[in-house]
C-alpha cells in the first residue's frame, strides 16, 4: 500500500454516465488482491478536498512506448458519475495528474476450488467482481449474475465471458437479458448449485436480498460493501457498519476500508443493515 | 547579524525547528490533530512518524465508546462534517494494545482524552499518569458533562476550569486544554483554563454545523449536526489563535484547516507555538512532513534562523 502520484493513462465512456480509467501504477499489481480498494484523489487542488474509494477493477500492462523499455503497468478503474467528484474524473484526459492510495482494505476469500462460485454483480457493483472472476476461474466453475435497472447499466459482460465465467443478465425493463431481478436469478441458480458459494457487491437492497436467498439456504456469502470514507486507513472510523452482535450495550462497529470492504455475511448485522446507508460516490447505483 | 551572514549560517546548519510546548521537546512545530491519526500506527506506512513534531491520538475515554449511528462524515464545501461520536478503545485497552508500537518511537506522544463527567476526566488522568511513555495529555473539552444536563465542559468557563483542576491534580505531566470554538468569546474559556493549570492551550476543535440532502430533506449525517472541520474552517481557527494568544501566557497550538506549509506559518505568525494538522491527514497521508519541509524552506527565504522568532510576529 502507497500513494501514488501519477498519471491518467485513458479515460473512457463505456456506457452512458459510465467510465473506465487507466491508471499508471508501476508495482501496483502484484500488491493488489480482488476486492480491494483505492483512495483515489480527483484532482491535487480543492475541491473537492476528500478522496473517493473506488473498487479495482483489474490490474494489468501496456506494451511499452519502445523497444528495450519495461511495459507500463496499469489499474483500472471503472465508475459511474454520480457527483462532484466523478464529474470531474470523467474530464480527465491521458497526462492528467492523479493521486491514488492503496490497494486498501480485505479483499475476498477465493474459498476452497471445488466449489461452484457464484457471482452477484449489480450496476457498478461488478467491479470488484472482475479481477475476483480472474483468479476463481483458474481453478473453479464460475458464474456472474448480473442485474441493472437499464441494459445502460450492464457493463463488462464480454470481459467476464472471455475468462471463462457463464454469465446472466436480468434488467428491471427487460432492456437487456432476462427481465426482473437478478435475485430471482441467484434463487433458480442455487436450487441448481446448492454447494456454491456465493459472493455480491451492489446497491444495498440488493445485497440484503442476496443475504436472505443465501441465509435460508445457507450458502456461504461474501459482501463487497461501500461506505463514505475519509481516509481509507481505519483511522477517521467514519465508515463503519455494525457487526453481528451489535448492541447500544455491547457496540460492536466494523471499518469497512480496513476490517471489509469485504466481509462474510456471518460477521455483519443484517437486522439493521438498511437503516444506514452511507454509499460512496463511484457505488451509487 | 546581516542577512547575508545568517543565510551563510544557515546553509551550515539549516534553521531550528525545535519548539518547546509545556516543557515537550518537539523537533518541529507539526503534528496531528486527535482524531485525524488514528492511533499513530495506521499512518505509518505512509511517514516516518520520527519527522514530526509529535504523535498526537485518538481521543480516549475511561471505558471504551461505540461512538454514532452511520452515516458518520458528509464533505460540504472545502471541508467535512464528522460526527463519529468519540468511538474510542478505552484508556485501558490503549495502554495495553496501542501503546507498545508507540513506545517504538522518539516523538513524543501526546494523549488526548475526554469525559462524560468530572470524575471520569479525573480517572483517565490519573490512569495517564504513571505511563512514562506519555510526553503530555491534551483534554478534549468540547464534550456535555452528562450530570450537568449535556451542557459542554468548554463552554463554560466555572466548569472548563472545574474540569483542568482536577486533571491538574491527578497528573505531573503537561497539561494542554483543547478549546472549543462554539463560545461567544474563547478568549473567557482561555483565561479559565490557564488559571486553573492548563501548561497550554490548543485551538480550535471543530465547528458546529450541519449539511441536508434536499432530495430526501434529512441531515446528512445521522447525528443531525457534525463537527466542521478543513480549509473552510481556517481563518475562524486564525483569528481565535490570535485572540487567545493575545489573552494567555501559557502556549497555544494552532489548528483548523491546514493543507499546505503557508497555512502553518499564518498560524505561527498569528501567536501559534506549534501546529497541528487534521483532516489534510485524510487526503494525503504523507502531508505532515511536507509542511515540515515548506515551513523550513519560508524560513530560508525569510532569513529566520529559529522558528521561534516567527511566533506571534504578526505586523499591525
Amino acid at each position: 500500500m502507497k500513494n501514488y502520484k501519477t498519471m491518467v493513462l485513458s479515460n473512457q465512456e463505456i456506457s452512458p454516465g459510465y467510465y473506465r480509467m487507466r491508471i499508471l501504477a508501476p508495482g501496483f499489481g502484484a500488491s493488489a488482491r480482488p476486492g480491494q480498494f483505492v483512495m483515489f484523489r480527483v484532482q491535487t487542488s480543492l475541491p473537492p478536498l476528500l478522496r473517493r474509494p473506488f473498487g479495482i477493477f483489474r490490474t494489468g500492462f501496456l506494451p511499452p512506448d519502445c523497444e528495450g523499455q519495461p511495459p507500463k503497468e496499469y489499474l483500472e478503474l471503472l465508475y459511474k458519475v454520480v457527483g462532484r467528484g466523478t464529474n470531474i474524473m470523467a474530464g480527465l484526459h491521458h497526462g492528467d495528474r492523479v493521486e491514488v492510495l492503496g490497494p486498501l482494505g480485505r479483499g475476498f476469500d477465493p474459498g476452497n476450488p471445488a466449489e461452484e462460485k457464484i457471482l452477484v454483480g449489480g450496476g457498478i457493483g461488478l467491479v470488484p467482481l472482475y479481477m475476483l472472476a480472474s483468479h476463481l476461474t483458474k481453478t473453479s466453475s464460475v458464474r456472474l449474475l448480473m442485474g441493472g435497472r437499464t441494459r445502460e447499466d450492464i457493463l463488462a459482460v464480454t470481459e467476464f465471458e472471455r475468462l471463462g465465467v457463464e454469465t446472466y443478465v436480468s434488467t428491471d425493463d427487460g432492456s437487456l437479458g432476462e427481465e426482473g431481478l437478478v435475485t430471482e436469478v441467484l434463487k433458480r441458480k442455487l436450487e441448481k448449485f446448492p454447494g456454491a458459494s456465493v459472493y455480491a457487491c451492489g446497491p444495498m437492497p440488493m445485497i440484503e436480498a442476496v443475504q436472505r436467498i443465501c441465509a435460508e439456504r445457507k450458502v456461504p456469502l461474501q459482501v463487497s460493501l461501500e461506505a463514505l470514507m475519509a481516509c481509507g486507513l481505519g483511522a477517521c472510523l467514519g465508515c463503519v457498519v455494525k457487526g453481528a452482535g451489535h448492541s447500544e450495550e455491547i457496540p460492536r462497529y466494523l471499518c469497512t476500508c480496513k476490517e471489509g470492504p469485504v466481509f462474510r455475511a456471518e460477521q455483519l448485522d443484517w437486522a439493521r443493515m438498511g437503516e444506514e446507508t452511507g454509499y460512496c460516490e463511484g457505488c451509487k447505483s | 547579524m546581516s542577512s547575508e551572514t545568517t543565510k551563510a549560517s544557515q546553509s551550515v546548519t539549516g534553521p531550528r525547528l525545535a519548539v518547546n510546548i509545556a516543557g515537550i521537546e518537539m523537533k518541529n512545530p507539526v503534528m496531528p490533530a486527535s482524531g485525524t491519526f488514528g492511533y499513530g500506527e495506521e499512518y505509518a506506512p505512509f511517514l516516518d512518524l520520527e519527522n514530526i513534531g509529535a504523535i498526537v491520538t485518538k481521543g480516549l475515554s475511561l471505558k471504551p465508546k461505540a461512538g454514532n449511528p452511520t452515516p458518520r462524515i458528509a464533505e460540504t464545501i472545502s471541508g467535512m462534517l464528522n460526527a463519529i461520536g468519540l468511538q474510542n478503545v478505552g484508556v485501558d485497552a490503549f495502554i495495553k494494545y496501542k501503546l507498545p508500537f508507540l513506545r517504538e518511537v522518539t516523538t513524543p506522544v501526546i494523549v488526548n482524552f475526554f469525559g462524560n463527567t468530572l470524575e471520569e476526566y479525573g480517572e483517565v488522568a490519573k490512569r495517564l499518569s504513571d505511563i512514562p511513555e506519555v510526553a503530555g495529555v491534551e483534554l478534549n473539552i468540547s464534550c456535555p458533562n452528562v450530570k450537568k444536563g449535556g451542557i459542554v465542559f468548554g463552554t463554560d468557563p466555572k466548569a472548563a476550569a472545574e474540569v483542568v483542576s482536577l486533571v491538574r491534580k491527578n497528573l505531573a505531566k503537561p497539561l494542554i486544554a483543547k478549546l472549543t470554538p462554539n463560545v461567544t468569546d474563547i478568549t473567557v474559556i482561555a483565561r479559565a483554563v490557564e488559571e486553573s493549570g492548563a501548561d497550554a492551550i490548543c485551538c480550535i476543535n471543530t465547528l458546529t454545523g450541519m449539511s441536508i440532502d434536499i432530495k430526501t430533506r434529512r441531515p446528512r449525517l445521522a447525528n443531525r449536526t457534525g463537527g466542521l472541520s478543513g480549509p473552510a474552517i481556517r481563518p475562524i481557527a486564525v483569528r481565535m489563535v490570535h485572540q487567545v494568544a493575545q489573552t494567555v501566557k501559557v502556549p497555544v497550538i494552532g489548528v483548523g484547516g491546514i493543507v499546505r506549509p503557508s497555512d502553518a506559518i499564518e498560524f505561527l505568525i498569528a501567536g501559534a507555538t506549534a501546529v497541528q494538522v487534521g483532516t489534510a491527514n485524510f487526503v494525503d497521508p504523507g502531508i505532515m512532513p511536507a509542511i515540515v519541509e515548506g515551513i523550513e524552506q519560508y524560513c530560508i527565504e525569510e532569513g529566520i534562523d529559529d522558528i521561534n522568532e516567527l511566533v506571534g510576529s504578526l505586523q499591525v
